[in-house]
């Protein structure tokens, strides 16, 4: 039976409150912390044997964690930690692959009050210099052949870095300097750790995310964001305490952390976990190995999957299967049909962002999906569609089926609570008793919202947002770049592709070798995930009168699309 | 073609998609993902290039089975007699 069977009765009935009864809260009225509701409670309940998190090794060997080695193995991270001395709220930074050391990093940095940043290890060394020096992360969990490529060279760049913590072999380990062995330290750090007070205002998490114009913004999240990540996972995943769970993202994005972490364990379910980079056979394998029931993907992995074909699923038993939802960005409907015909189930699309911290719109088990639409909002969630007036004040949208900007009713425990230092970025998401997503969409008669696009220039590849601005930078330290425009261009199986026009300086002639060094240069600082796929050369980068570059011309250009209002095109 | 030109073509195709990548540094018996920086996207540009420039249709169920420069050439070898 589905948690939530009928709509409309949940929706009247929910409340947060209720909601937060749902939890155990820290023993003895100490307040509320996301690792003791993920792992301590179950810990030390019935639960305390159940397998709490599966990793599978890029060779496929498990690597178990019940709940009560969990609680053993984040207690001496938190240990660790506190050994340190760090103070509370301190930021503790991790650059790894899905390896358990992560995973317990980010509990155990949880447990100390500490607040837990992670970085997604395809980043090159200039947004991981970005994002450490912007989130004055004091600690660095990493492996030794992250720290080789993308940090060693930064320590100078930042003072505040207090600690880095290496996984690795510890012979290598002792030949670097400034560095710390992680697996020396937990092996030293005691089993037993009592959580300290924690209000349900403290900081928790922060994840970067981009933006169009400037360097990446922190999103601040708290304890209390932990009642909507378990909220969430009982009605939009649907957990059952029997469930076997594969949360498919990496934790160096939202998803990753809010339910490749942190969901599952409050509710005392297993987790699977995959060390190794998508593959068709592999993903099948794993999904019939594990048994698992509930699959949580990415678009981009499941229009991977159908290039494959439909022979290759054949070939496994994939019937333990019995929910499967997507997010990143839409689900076209050829892919939600194609999931029907070959695991028998449709592919329930889910919305929500960085910045609201868990799922706010979705198609659940219990409801007809509707091809290519996000669903509908989850109980407790208030959301609308909205037009910001020249003025600056909101109108909202009654009329179905028409475009505008999603909009949500602030107040839910996971929206973040600002943008790291930047309280002005932060307070311009808010208007007219909304917080403004900068999604374009729109609602039909019945209440489905349909995604439409950003409202902003903000690139979606492989559902993950590049923020042009820093790749356009990035591009303009090449000493033969002029200036550089970035866009996102339609991919179909990526959904964008970062995109780069480039114009040189003067005495520079556009040629493949140059392109080739841009690419190369690019790519290099930014990694393969952010540094553009293309690079095209042009004369002049257009731009507005008062210097802004204009990327939707360049990208109606790239589309053949008309170019709109030019009107503030300045002429060079 | 020879496996020294089909290692050579190879080579270029990649260095056209990732070209900070230093040919003379790739192990031929280690994973490439290991050694550098590829994503998912990158990896199917250099399978479509790779099937542009040889002809040699290389379905995706395949693509775990040329995770090594190595095992790219005797895959396409094997193809290309």
């Amino acid at each position: 039976m589905p948690n939530l069977r009928n709509y409309e009765t949940e929706r009247d009935r929910f409340s947060w409150e209720t909601a937060r009864r749902a939890l155990d809260g820290l023993p003895g009225g100490r307040g509320l912390n996301i690792a003791y509701e993920a792992v301590d409670r179950h810990a030390a309940g019935a639960r305390r044997d159940h397998l709490a998190l599966r990793f599978l090794t890029k060779r496929g060997e498990p690597r178990d964690y019940t709940y009560s080695g969990l609680r053993a193995a984040t207690n001496r991270m938190a240990n660790v930690l506190s050994g340190l001395g760090l103070a509370k709220g301190e930021r503790v930074f991790a650059l790894a692959g899905r390896i358990p050391e992560l995973y317990i990093s980010a509990l155990g940095t949880l447990k100390n009050g500490n607040v837990f940043c992670p970085l997604f290890s395809a980043f090159g060394p200039e947004p991981i210099r970005q994002r450490l020096g912007i989130g004055d992360g004091r600690v660095l969990i990493t492996t030794v052949a992250f720290y080789k490529r993308k940090v060693a060279d930064l320590r100078s760049s930042l003072p505040g870095l207090r600690h880095v913590l290496l996984v690795g072999d510890s012979r290598e380990i002792r030949e670097i300097p400034q560095v710390l062995d992680f697996h020396e330290l937990m092996a030293q750090a005691s089993e037993n750790f009592e959580i300290a007070e924690t209000s349900p205002d403290d900081l928790a998490l922060l994840h970067f995310t981009s933006g169009t114009t400037g360097m990446p913004k922190g999103a601040m999240h708290v304890h209390e964001a932990v009642v909507a990540h378990h909220m969430t996972g009982y009605f939009a995943l649907d957990f059952h305490p029997d469930d076997i769970f594969w949360c498919t993202a990496d934790p160096g994005w939202v998803t990753g952390t809010s339910y490749g972490i942190i969901a599952p364990l409050t509710h005392g379910i297993t987790s699977i976990i995959d060390e190794a980079e998508f593959d068709a056979e592999r993903w099948y394998s794993i999904v019939q190995n594990q048994r698992v029931t509930i699959w949580y993907t990415a678009p981009t992995a499941v229009r991977m999957m159908m290039r494959v074909g439909t022979e290759v699923p054949k070939k496994y038993d994939l019937g333990s299967l019995r929910f499967i939802a997507s997010v990143g960005e839409p689900l076209n409907p050829e892919a939600v049909v194609w999931g029907q015909r070959t695991f028998g189930l449709p592919i329930h699309d889910n919305w929500w962002q960085t910045e609201t911290g868990g799922i706010m719109i979705a198609n659940y088990p219990a409801l007809a999906i509707r091809p290519g639409s996000m669903g509908l909002p989850l109980p407790g969630i208030e959301a609308g569609i909205v037009r910001r007036q020249p003025d600056g004040a909101i109108e909202t949208v009654l009329e179905p089926g028409v475009e505008g900007e999603l909009a949500l009713r602030p107040g839910w425990p996971s929206m973040f609570r600002g943008y790291l230092n930047e309280e002005q970025r932060y307070r311009k998401c808010f208007a007219g008793g909304w917080y403004l997503t900068g999604d374009l969409a729109r609602r039909d008669a019945d209440g489905y919202f349909w995604f439409v696009g950003r409202a902003d220039d903000v690139i979606k590849s492989s559902g993950h947002l590049i923020g042009p601005f820093e790749v356009e930078s990035a591009l303009m330290e090449h000493p033969a770049v002029a200036e550089a425009g970035v866009i996102g261009k339609p991919d179909p199986t990526a959904g964008e592709i970062v995109k780069a026009f480039v114009s040189l300086k003067g005495s520079r002639a556009p040629c493949e070798e140059l392109r080739d060094e841009l690419l190369g240069f690019a790519r290099k600082r930014l990694g393969a995930v952010v540094a553009p796929k293309e690079i095209e050369f042009i004369a002049n980068v257009p731009k507005t009168r008062s210097g802004k570059i204009m990327r939707r011309l360049l990208k109606a250009r790239e589309l053949g699309l008309p170019e709109g209002d030019t009107s503030t095109l300045e002429l060079s | 073609m020879t496996n020294d030109e089909i290692r050579a073509l190879i080579l270029r195709e990649l260095r056209r998609i990732a070209p900070e990548i230093d040919a003379d540094t790739i192990d031929p018996s280690v994973e490439l993902r290991e050694q550098a920086d590829l994503d998912s996207m990158d990896i199917l540009n250099w399978m479509i290039a790779i099937h542009e420039k040889t002809g040699v249709e290389i379905p995706e169920a395949d693509y775990a089975r040329m995770a090594t420069l190595n095992d790219c050439v005797s895959y396409l070898s094997q193809r290309l007699k």
